[in-house]
């Protein structure tokens, strides 16, 4: 897993569907694993394979016109259970960012902390980037985090998008929260200090 | 002005909160389990640091420990080896482990709060979204990912944007055969499963305050299926009897200076709130979902949404949600065939959801078709409910009583619902193939879901109730 996020142009994989939970992204039974590796291929497990584990035709990750770094899905992506193996899964299978016009709160944090960018854009722009890639399977898509924008390439339609400053910095440069955490351990013992019960 | 309750702890555990970046927030409780610790252990290791401070981390395996034969070794290989790691790094790292044996294991959401280890004024994270369930007791208490457990592991503290705050009063009085259940589901049906996300709730108004400590779990434990970061509720007189004398519980002075410091644990009258909603408790009947998040659930004598009531928009996602669950859009469920019924997790296993259920089966029969589970939420609730003859109620029922753990909530063991069964669920959540590949989830209450169990089909308990007086 590379940290560091770079300038990204790339194809997206379409998944229009509302409310995509984790148990969608990666079902339970597939939780058992103790590393972060090899979630990718059981990546939305039921909605790529049957009960016989043949792929279903149907679904746009068994289609090989569709490929890329960016995954788009339906608003309220990521809610459900705090699993961290879904942001595993989606990092595991390729996926740098994840766009949608509304996240679940913990996925958003687990993307995060995974080094995958949640991109949150308006329903009109999420629209237009569905139609997009329905013109073209192979339409691109650019994402700029230093100057926090997304380009539809073949169209030139760009929005801005938000992120903490902080999370920002952590991308692009490859840091992550225990690094500051573990540099405040003198705060956290003055801080125990002022606290008289267990609250 | 005045703060909410939800900033008064929020704030009292702020370590350090520099500009531009997120509060170091420290937490008092962490409970940890076999799943989604594993990978935090790694990379404590990875960076050769210690556990900070190991007593404020509990251990106990739950989400995939079988719920029957307990007393051997887990048959399945992988469950096995996580539960098998839970063991070995609780014991390396020197954190507290109730595993599969002790006679306090259970659903790290039930055992918190029996085992007086959950109190009031506590911030409490876990590497589950349940988490929120501790919310009951006036603390800030919320689901975090494994990246955060190790965070926590190894400072103590989390990273967290501090949420907004939303009240949700619910006022009035339930009716008859109406459950805390069926108030959240109500709400999570009225403002959908997003309705809630990026907000902190805090629960008021009479229907909530009459609430018993176990009925205002089950609330607070599916803030989460809302969207919202959590959920909490004011601690009172019904919050401190529940706690006093329970096992790790303060005792003598500390327990009147503890007793003191909750006190001061409500919002004050001029907190502003970003958001407020208010329900009335009259108009909430026994709920059921019909759709695969629990947004979509309603009064159990209603009719599923026909097409034309929905936006364009929604309706790709609702069609694909009704196909999977072979449903009809404008349906009614009341007389639907039900399979199998599960009464356990963390949202609904505890005694008082047992005894309720013993109350209502005495002297019944389930149905000859369907298949009754219930787990208790841990092995405490499973001695009271043996030491009550709850037990006996149930096998006279022909209802399995299993041992405990999530179970089929989420069917990491092997509690599954077979393909293209519909389970009446006491659970928490509705995904497609959340209780197994292809099985169809309908929740409900505990006694909605007893009342299945009888008939073998979605009924109003209120009938059954009306005729057994």
């Amino acid at each position: 897993m590379s940290k560091i996020f770079e300038h990204l142009v790339s194809p997206a994989v379409p998944v229009p569907i509302e409310n995509i939970d984790t148990d969608q992204i990666i079902p339970a039974r597939f939780l058992k694993a103790t590393t972060r590796e090899g979630f990718g291929e059981n990546l939305f497990r039921d909605w790529r394979f049957d009960a016989d584990n043949q792929p279903k035709a149907d679904f746009v990750m068994n289609n090989p016109i569709y490929g890329g770094k960016i995954l788009v899905a339906g608003k309220n992506f990521g809610c459900g259970s705090s699993r961290e193996h879904a942001a595993w899964a989606i990092a595991d299978a390729g996926f740098k960012v994840v766009v949608s016009s509304f996240f679940a709160d913990i996925f958003k944090n687990n993307a995060l902390n995974n080094f995958i960018l949640p991109i949150q854009v308006s329903e009109n722009f999420l629209d237009n980037i569905f139609k997009a890639i329905e013109a073209d399977p192979k339409a691109a898509l650019e994402v700029d985090l230093e100057n926090q924008f997304i380009k539809i390439v073949a169209t030139g339609e760009k929005e801005s998008f938000d992120i903490n400053q902080y999370k920002k910095t952590c991308l692009l440069n490859g840091y992550d929260d225990i690094d500051y955490l573990l540099s405040l351990r003198k705060e956290i013992e003055q801080y125990e200090t002022t606290r008289p019960f267990n609250f | 002005m005045g703060k909410t309750l939800f900033d008064k702890i929020w704030d009292g555990h702020i370590v350090v909160s520099k500009p531009g970046h997120p509060d170091a927030v420290y937490i008092n409780t962490h409970f940890i389990h076999e799943v989604t610790s594993p990978q935090a252990f790694d990379g404590l290791r990875k960076r050769n640091i210690p556990v900070f401070r190991p007593a404020k981390t509990r251990a106990t395996a739950d989400h995939n420990v079988p719920t029957l034969h307990q007393d051997q070794p887990i048959k399945e290989a992988l469950s096995r080896h996580q539960v098998e790691m839970l063991t070995k790094n609780t014991a390396e790292f020197g954190v507290e482990l109730y595993g599969l044996g002790h006679r306090f294991q259970g659903i790290v959401h039930v055992i918190g709060p029996e085992l007086g280890i959950t109190l009031p004024g506590m911030t409490i994270v876990c590497g589950d979204s349940h988490t929120s369930t501790h919310g009951a007791f006036g603390a800030v208490a919320f689901g975090i990912g494994t990246s955060e457990v190790e965070q926590v592991l190894a400072t103590q503290c989390i990273l967290q944007y501090k949420p907004k705050r939303m009240k949700i009063e619910v006022n009035g009085q339930l009716g008859k055969g109406v459950l805390s259940k069926d108030i959240i589901l109500y709400i999570i049906s009225k403002i959908s499963a997003s309705g809630a996300t990026g907000y902190f709730v805090e629960y008021a108004g009479e229907a909530i305050r009459s609430l018993s400590m176990e009925a205002r779990m089950t609330i607070c434990n599916m803030s989460i299926e809302m969207g919202a970061r959590g959920g909490l509720i004011a601690p009172d007189e019904t919050t401190f009897e529940y706690i006093k004398g329970r096992e790790f519980a303060p005792k003598g002075a500390d327990w009147d200076q503890s007793l003191a410091f909750w006190k001061t644990l409500y919002s004050d009258q001029d907190a502003e709130f970003d958001k407020v909603l208010t329900f009335d408790a009259a108009d909430i009947e026994p709920q059921i979902t019909y759709g695969t998040n629990p947004g979509m659930g309603m009064g159990v004598t209603r009719h599923i949404p026909a097409l034309e009531q929905l936006d364009e928009k929604e309706r790709p996602s609702f069609k694909k949600s009704l196909e999977y669950m072979e449903l009809q859009p404008g349906a009614a469920l009341l007389g639907k065939k039900v399979d199998y019924v599960f009464i356990g997790s963390c949202t609904n296993s505890r005694i008082e959801d047992l005894r309720l259920v013993a109350d209502f089966v005495k002297g019944k029969q389930k149905a000859d078709d369907v298949v009754v589970w219930i787990v208790p939420g841990s092995k405490q609730v499973e001695a009271q409910a043996i030491e009550e003859g709850i037990d006996k109620i149930f096998a006279a029922a022909g209802f399995q009583l299993r041992e405990p753990g999530c179970s089929a909530c989420l069917a990491m063991n092997e509690d599954k619902i077979p393909a293209g069964m519909y389970c009446i669920s006491t659970s928490n959540r509705n995904f497609e193939g959340r209780q197994g590949p292809n099985a169809r989830t309908f929740l409900a209450s505990p006694l909605t879901a007893a009342a299945a169990a009888i008939t073998g089909k979605v009924t109003d308990v209120r009938e059954l109730l009306a005729t057994s007086l």
